[in-house]
């Protein structure tokens, strides 16, 4: 997709240049990447992640300058960024926020390309990247969470690192082994910021082999057909460089929404207690982005085997290209599935509601005492699982597809892309 | 032989490996176990360090609690319940068919001799830490007159047994002694 290189040095210098090291030349191609002419907002979602993931970095290494890794004077530390720090009120904000933000523009991403049917071949190992990406973004963002030493800090610390304990014979080794003591504790706080600053740079990494991988293969698109010819692509830049300043400009505003106004309303009021080691909280809630998986975790009353489906609900994932096997790339064209797709999403909150909730409260009140969340949260565990296996194969091999246009060009004339 | 084959085996005259072959293997075998040597070091530093694991045994005085009342005190960075139980608690946690415990054990069993060699059966003694996912359990909560643990809804007995919920054992009783009739030393 790349195609031959369209860049010609002009001066001595940029020739001296090129023949040396082709920066330049790199930096025009990927600007003038061919893109499908057809694509969407949301297909926005790409750079707007690039910037959440740049703003997590500048904004964490400032307040890695003021924050200090240790049980009596983290959360301290932090409460003084907030208060004291020149600015401290607004970028302490900016990064709790923004890793919000960034679940946010993920997840988007995410079920774009769940709905265009962009993990299909070529780009499988695109897909597989991305999932990688989001695997590590999920540690950065839990390893975060503990850094204020709050009460949920610790608590979720303490469950999530619970979970490794589940494993039989080597689980009490491994917990002890990570944790660094018998319990959530000093060597835990320090190997958790080491950890939490390492990994976004791992992500940088990823995302570049992202990247690469995107322009080795090409983007996919609203109506999933390859470009045929020139005239289906369109430079990214200045098309695409627009069109996403304009998305990264309303996605801002949201961002600075809850900044200014609402900096703690996806926060919990309980991390602003320091940590107890004592007292558990009356109910342990992670972070709204975790929460469909805590509720999978919670929906069956086995130790192992919930930490088992909310591992696999994540691994399932990797191998979503090769569950799907409908010729057809967009569900656009794929009428019935279309509605699958729709209830999985749908399924995906009620799970996120779920977690949010305690399992033996009543969620909708019908029948005898109502079905409480627990039994609602099986149902969704249920459904989110049913639609890699069996309904995406078998979908594949009997859906009769809606016919496809012949080329981008033709679908975006007849108003149809 | 080609380039690329330089490295793969080789065979002299009479069918035997060759030197530089023993040599190749001999040279990858020390890097190996080089790498891994210098690896677990970098492995185990992360494990619980000495003065941790050196976070010894503390005395608790159980002549401070009153009947019907429980005392918390953190060991290794865990909460030990000790819990003076009423008569009444007592005779729940004695009269349980074994087959109604997902993690069947008798009252008896869970507690630790006096210097008499007696069961002081009012003073149960455990690490207070679900054994679900690590919370503490609230006391004198939950169906079964015990412990309840408000994170996934686990519920303990007046013994410190599961009973129902997600865990699935009973909360640990820790490794003690009596030094006196009221004092005991934990771990
Ligand atoms: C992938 C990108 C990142 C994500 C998703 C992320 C996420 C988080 C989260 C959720 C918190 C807890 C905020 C709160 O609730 O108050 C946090 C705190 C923190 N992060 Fe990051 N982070 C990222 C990158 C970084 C980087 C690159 C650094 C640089 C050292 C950093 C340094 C810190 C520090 C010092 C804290 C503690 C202060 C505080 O709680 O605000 N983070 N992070
Ligand atoms: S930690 Fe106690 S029920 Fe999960």
């Amino acid at each position: 997709m790349s195609g031959p290189s369209t860049y010609e040095p002009k001066y001595a210098a940029e020739r001296w240049l090129d023949k040396r090291l082709p920066i330049v030349r790199f930096g025009v191609d990927f600007m003038a990447f061919p893109s499908p002419r057809n694509l969407n907002y949301w297909y926005a979602f790409g750079g707007i992640l690039t910037l959440c993931l740049m703003s997590q970095i500048i904004t964490g290494i400032i307040l890695a300058m003021h924050y200090t890794p240790d049980v009596n004077l983290a959360f301290d530390s932090v409460q003084r960024i907030r208060r004291d720090v020149q600015f401290g009120w607004l970028i302490q904000p900016m990064h709790a926020v923004g890793a919000s933000m960034f679940f946010l523009a993920v997840y988007v991403h995410m079920f774009r390309g769940m709905y265009y049917g962009s993990y299909k071949n070529p780009r499988e190992l695109l897909w597989i990247i991305g999932c990688l990406i989001y695997l590590v973004m999920m540690a950065t963002g839990f390893l975060g969470y503990t850094l204020p030493w709050g009460q949920m800090s610790f608590w979720g610390a303490t469950v999530i690192t619970g979970f490794f304990g589940a494993i039989p014979v080597v689980g009490e080794s491994l917990q002890q082994w990570l944790l660094g003591g018998y319990s959530v504790g000093n060597p835990t706080l320090q190997r958790f910021f080491s950890l939490h600053y390492l990994l976004p740079f791992v992500i940088v990494a990823l995302v570049a082999l992202h990247v690469w991988a995107v322009h080795h293969v090409g983007q996919n698109n609203p109506i999933g057909i390859d470009p045929k010819t020139k005239e289906d692509t369109l430079p990214f830049h200045p098309f695409y460089t627009m069109k996403d300043a304009f998305a990264i400009g309303v996605f801002m505003m949201i961002f600075a929404l809850f900044v200014f106004y609402l900096p703690d309303a996806l926060g919990h009021a309980d991390n602003y207690q320091k940590a107890d080691p004592l007292k558990t909280p009356p109910e342990i809630v992670p972070e709204w982005y975790f929460l469909p998986f805590y509720a999978i975790l919670r929906a069956v009353p086995d130790k192992l085997l919930g930490v088992i489906l909310m591992f696999a609900a994540i691994a399932i994932l990797f191998i979503l290209p090769w569950l799907d096997t409908a010729k057809v790339r967009s569900m656009r064209f794929r009428p019935v599935t279309r509605w699958f797709f729709i209830i999985f999403i749908l399924a995906g909150f009620i799970l996120g509601w779920c977690g949010a909730r305690a399992p033996d409260d009543v969620a909708i009140p019908i029948g005898e005492g109502g079905l409480t969340f627990k039994w609602l949260s099986r149902i969704a565990t249920f459904y989110y699982f049913a639609y890699f296996i069996p309904i995406l194969p078998i979908m594949g091999w009997i859906e009769k597809t809606k016919p496809v246009p012949d080329s981008i060009t033709k679908a975006v004339l007849s108003g149809d892309a | 032989m080609s380039e690329t084959d330089q490295l793969d085996a080789h065979l002299d005259e009479n069918g035997e490996p060759t030197r530089r072959d023993f040599i190749y293997i001999a040279t990858a075998t020390v890097a190996a176990v080089g790498a891994a040597s210098v690896a677990w070091p970098l492995v185990a530093q992360m494990g619980a360090a000495n003065d941790t694991l050196a976070a010894g045994s503390i005395e608790i005085d159980l002549s401070k609690v009153e009947e019907g009342q429980q005392l918390k005190v953190l060991y290794r960075g865990k909460p030990v319940f000790v819990r003076y139980r009423t008569a009444k608690e007592i005779m729940e946690a004695d009269t349980v068919e074994m087959n109604d415990l997902p993690d069947p054990e008798t009252d008896d069993a869970r507690l630790v001799a006096n210097p008499q060699g007696a069961l002081n059966t009012q003073y149960l003694v455990m690490i207070g830490v679900c054994t679900h996912f690590g919370c503490i359990p609230v006391g004198e909560a939950g169906d079964f007159d015990g412990w309840y643990c408000p994170c996934h809804g686990s519920h303990y007995d007046t013994s410190g047994r599961i009973r129902k919920g997600p865990a699935p054992l009973n909360m640990v009783i820790p490794e003690y002694k009596y030094l006196s009739d009221t004092i005991i030393k934990v771990g």
